[in-house]
């Protein structure tokens, strides 16, 4: 950065003119390009976000505001109570015993009674005593979308930084064949997400997936692995970390060989155990590596699509549905390119919230 | 302190070897059951297209699921080549991917040869905006581009000026040459060439840009490698991006044709020989090459 001989400033001055003209025309493609392709399209997206712009409409867009914000992140709370017989005034029950609510639909659609509810939908219920509580969401496929995705960071990130770290530990010994086994544990990682996807599909096939018939060997029921919501997520999350935990043992393989030898022969002269030495060398050794991962998953976690589009296409009932899978149904399908670029927005924000803890988290190492 | 340490090994040395037998047991028990684990779906995948239906249900309850045992044929490609465009997918996919690299190599490359190596007023705040762009998420820009791509002006000799970019080669092209990743690639590896090779070609009376055409790029062979890998997997992978700008079967790159061939039919044999089809020259590819993969790959994960 610094420059070592500092040259008298007249020569300096020209030499920097001379250089411009090649570098002008050296660097105009790429400049013009990022312009069109990146920069452009960027700020294009914010200014979209404010307006009704859609994909293909014979309207001229208009302005309006913060409207497209408001109802994605919009969330109320109504609460309930058991509708009553209006003669005895005792609680009406169903068939089954059960007490019967109002639904939330004759709020949200009664603007003119509750303006507070306008444009929400039931996101989930809870009953807490006799009063039920609706939670109410501007855009509740956009909440679960976000639930989800930090639901599968939570799972991910333990079960990827775990297993890659042994991966990593394994092939890092001087054992015969662990390129092999390197090449192998890496080799998901280049394998296309669409091929994956795809033949996982049949892997977790209901009848005839390889899945349900190896547990079924140990005499346990077959699982509806992708049509049920409880499971739907848990099987892309499998699949997930056996795709890309090789990238995590690469990363982890680079930190291991940063940790200078010398640390663990003074240890081992001090009559330091294996473990003591994996736990006061090894592990704070890779601190930042672990910092990184941890960023680099839960970044993932907000951009995981393929996946779900070629697996479960967001369902069943949401259950699958990811924040880019959403923004890509609203903005393409739906044509509503305006919601999807706030919602764009909102994932740049996060990232740039993200690389902010991660500058933070690192500052003293970097110091 | 060497007699030390060499004193302190000789002590441990028998305990310890009898230790390593033991611990070295363990350790290729462990990787065996790690490389099944890693390895079952893409054997399964090979294996299965080139068994019929029935075979592979069949072969599902034991270990011949992995076995390359029984009737086996190659009745499942024909049918790909018969059912889909495969070949037409295969040389679009290859067109695309080699087109993109080839600009990308050169553009990005220009950049930061005109980034590292000259000085030119306005140097920084170039430098400091390619940076700056790193953070931009693909996922946030995607959207806004459809729908300039989809009013963008074209022009083809088949049909004149039109308006619109789908259903185009260059809508699957040109958005992706420029990274700023790879600019910031080449910067890095373009700074730490030595100058005095420069210096003295341009005393000879060479220009800057024979300078970058007979030095640089001759000494940055590694830096080459990792952004054509990089491009290489960005392009060949490309899925939804053509999902939404491609809807013509004449234009369609590989991935988005399996897509649309699982979903015609889920004649399990015919989808893994379309699968294996297009993974296997990537899984070549990445085998002869593997160092510079790895290396590449983990490259983008140093950047944060």
């Amino acid at each position: 950065m610094q420059s070592v001989q500092a040259p008298p400033q007249t020569e300096r001055k020209s030499k920097k003119q001379r250089d411009l003209v090649p570098a002008v025309l050296l660097g105009a493609p790429a400049i013009i390009l990022l312009i069109m392709f990146l920069i452009g399209p960027f700020f294009a997206g914010i200014g979209f976000s404010f307006t009704n712009i859609r994909l293909i409409s014979a309207n001229p867009a208009e302005w309006v505001g913060l409207r497209n914000y408001q109802r994605l992140t919009k969330i109320a709370v109504l609460s309930v109570e058991p509708v009553t017989d209006p003669a005895t005034g005792q609680p009406v029950t169903d068939e089954q015993g059960n007490l019967v609510y109002p639904r939330s639909r004759d709020f949200t659609r009664d603007t003119e009674a509750y303006p507070q509810y306008a444009g929400t939908r039931e996101w989930f219920t809870a009953d807490i005593g006799d009063t039920r509580y609706y939670v109410l969401a501007g855009d509740p496929a956009f909440m679960k979308s976000i639930v989800n995705v930090v639901f599968f960071a939570l799972i991910v990130i333990p079960l990827q930084t775990g297993l890659g770290l042994l991966l990593a530990l394994l092939v890092n010994q001087k054992l015969a064949g662990r390129n092999f086994f390197r090449t192998i544990y890496f080799s998901p990682v280049v394998t296309s997400m669409v091929v994956i996807s795809i033949v996982w599909v049949f892997l977790y096939d209901k009848d005839n997936g390889l899945i349900n018939q190896f547990i079924g060997l140990f005499g346990l029921p077959a699982v509806n692995w992708l049509g049920n919501p409880s499971t739907a997520m848990l099987a892309i999350i499998i699949m997930s970390v056996w795709q890309g935990v090789g990238f995590q043992m690469v990363l982890f393989l680079a930190g291991l060989q940063g940790i200078p030898d010398f640390l663990y022969e003074a240890a081992s002269i001090d009559g330091a155990n294996t473990w003591q030495k994996f736990r006061y060398i090894t592990v704070p050794g890779l601190r930042s590596v672990f910092v990184f991962i941890i960023i680099t998953i839960t970044i993932a976690a907000f951009q995981l699509f393929t996946q779900v589009y070629v697996m479960t296409n967001g369902g069943p009932d949401d259950a699958t549905t990811t924040v880019v899978f959403h923004m890509v149904r609203k903005g393409f399908r739906e044509q509503e390119i305006a919601v999807a670029s706030a919602i764009g927005v909102l994932f740049f924000l996060f990232i740039l919230g993200i690389s902010m803890v991660q500058r933070f988290v690192l500052r003293d190492k970097e110091a | 302190m060497s007699t030390q340490t060499s004193t302190g090994v000789k002590v441990e040395e028998k305990p310890r070897r009898h230790k390593d037998w033991g611990s070295k047991l363990v350790q290729y028990a462990v990787n065996i059951v790690l490389v099944c684990f890693f390895a079952f779906p893409l054997v399964f995948m090979i294996m299965s297209s080139f068994k019929a239906n029935d075979q592979i249900f069949a072969d599902l309850r034991s270990l011949r699921a992995f076995l390359p045992v029984g009737e086996l044929s190659l009745a499942n490609y024909q049918a790909v080549f018969e059912k889909s465009k495969f070949f037409r997918f295969l040389g679009n996919s290859i067109f695309i991917s080699l087109t993109t690299i080839a600009l990308a190599l050169v553009v990005n490359s220009m950049m930061a040869y005109a980034l590292a190596r000259l000085k030119w007023p306005g140097q920084r705040l170039v430098l400091a905006i390619i940076i700056a762009t790193l953070i931009i998420p693909a996922e946030t820009v995607i959207m806004p581009l459809l729908l300039m791509v989809s009013r963008l002006p074209s022009f083809s000799l088949a049909e004149g000026f039109k308006l619109g970019w789908l259903n185009t080669y260059q809508v699957q092209i040109i958005p992706f040459i420029v990274s700023a990743f790879s600019i910031f690639l080449f910067y890095q590896f373009f700074r730490d060439i030595p100058k005095d090779l420069d210096e003295a070609a341009l005393v000879d009376g060479a220009s800057r840009f024979q300078i970058y055409r007979k030095i640089i790029v001759p000494n940055s062979g590694p830096v080459f490698a990792t952004v054509t890998i990089l491009t290489f997997i960005g392009t060949w992978n490309a899925f939804l991006w053509p999902t939404m700008t491609v809807q013509s079967e004449n234009l369609r790159p590989v991935m988005v044709g399996m897509q649309y061939f699982f979903q015609q039919d889920t004649e399990w044999g015919e989808v893994m020989a379309y699968a294996t089809l297009i993974t296997i020259p990537v899984l070549v590819l990445f085998l002869v090459f593997q160092r510079s993969f790895v290396q590449s790959i983990a490259s983008t994960g140093i950047k944060g």
